[in-house]
């Protein structure tokens, strides 16, 4: 089963080959971690989330220009897929006060997900 | 009129130090200036770009935002289009989106409460808000609202149930956010402008409701 045959909502034709990066690699209701790296420079995901899972709530379209590379002037204009991810406060902090159902929601580009 | 305590003329009576650089500019702040000037002097940005810039700003304030909010308690079809697309929506009331920025409009309801943050710096909605307050800049503030926002949002006299979820929107990137605040019992009778002026830019960030106009009974 091949899960990014089509993208949400869109039927292709047949025959059509999409490009590589050309629809997101990741679905609502998709379990993913957030990568723990450590890269020197501008990364815009706080290192508080970094290594925490979470569920994809939504893709966010259209795709954005990369800004991690756009930082450094490289690749200006590449757009890469992002997504609303929702994590919960006891999943970023295991003694969380409040009520189990409380949540954090952040955009995270595809570059720094993996599949749980 | 003229104050008699110090003598000039600015129009309020009251006495103060006169107002200037009372310091010697920070590392930041020089750093500022010189890469302002650098790239003025390099042709890269000229000063009325700046200034242009500066009035765009100034032409954005939270009654943009209460514009917004109050088309969504009148219109339901507006209210869908604009959860859909924060930024679709707002254009169509005639607010520009001079970035790439999108816009995420977070619906309030009996069962969960939105509140925006940014955690690395200051991301907020200036298209539809204009500048942000300063408490949203500070580092307590951003640190605090994903590590206790309900203590956070008590200090501001919000109390929410243990039955209503929270969620903390951590705005990082290109993504600014909308809270779309719960309309207020008792104004089912308001025209659109006169709910729009009881919209503030706090209860748009998520830190308070709405409240009720004054003078009226809530049911």
């Amino acid at each position: 089963m091949n899960r990014q045959a089509e993208p949400a909502g869109t039927a292709l034709l047949p025959g059509i080959v999409m490009a590589l990066g050309e629809e997101p690699v990741f679905r609502p209701g998709d379990l993913v971690r957030i990568l723990a790296r450590s890269p020197i420079g501008h990364y815009r995901v706080p290192a508080y989330l970094r290594g925490k899972t979470g569920t994809v709530e939504a893709v966010i379209e259209p795709a954005a220009i990369d800004n991690e590379q756009e930082a450094y002037g490289r690749n200006a204009g590449a757009k890469r897929h992002y997504y609303r991810v929702a994590v919960a406060m006891t999943e970023v902090w295991p003694d969380y006060a409040g009520p189990e159902k409380d949540g954090l929601r952040i955009e995270i580009y595809e570059t720094w997900l993996e599949r749980t | 009129m003229t104050d008699p305590e110090h003598g000039h003329q600015h129009g309020h009576a009251h006495p103060h130090a006169p107002i200037g650089q009372e310091s010697p500019p920070g590392y930041y702040e020089i750093m500022e200036t010189a890469f302002r000037e650098l790239l003025v002097e390099r042709g890269m940005i000229g000063p009325d770009e700046i200034r242009r810039q500066i009035e765009v700003l100034d032409s954005r304030t939270p009654a943009l935002g209460a514009k917004v909010v109050a088309r969504a308690w009148v219109d339901a079809e507006f209210r869908r289009r604009l959860l859909a697309d924060g930024r679709a929506a707002c254009e169509e009331l005639g607010i520009s989106f001079y970035d790439d920025t999108r816009l995420i409009v977070l619906e309030n309801t009996a069962t969960v409460h939105n509140l925006i943050v940014c955690t690395l710096c200051s991301c907020y909605p200036r298209p539809v808000l204009g500048l942000p307050p300063d408490w949203y800049k500070l580092k307590a503030y951003r640190a605090r609202a994903v590590v206790e926002p309900r203590v956070v949002l008590a200090e501001f006299g919000t109390v929410i149930p243990d039955d209503v979820e929270i969620r903390v929107s951590d705005s990082t990137a290109m993504v600014r956010y909308l809270v779309l605040p719960r309309r207020p019992d008792g104004t089912e009778g308001m025209d659109e402008e006169s709910l729009a002026s009881l919209v503030t830019r706090d209860a748009m960030i998520g830190v308070v409701p709405v409240a009720a106009p004054a003078g009226r009974m809530v049911q």
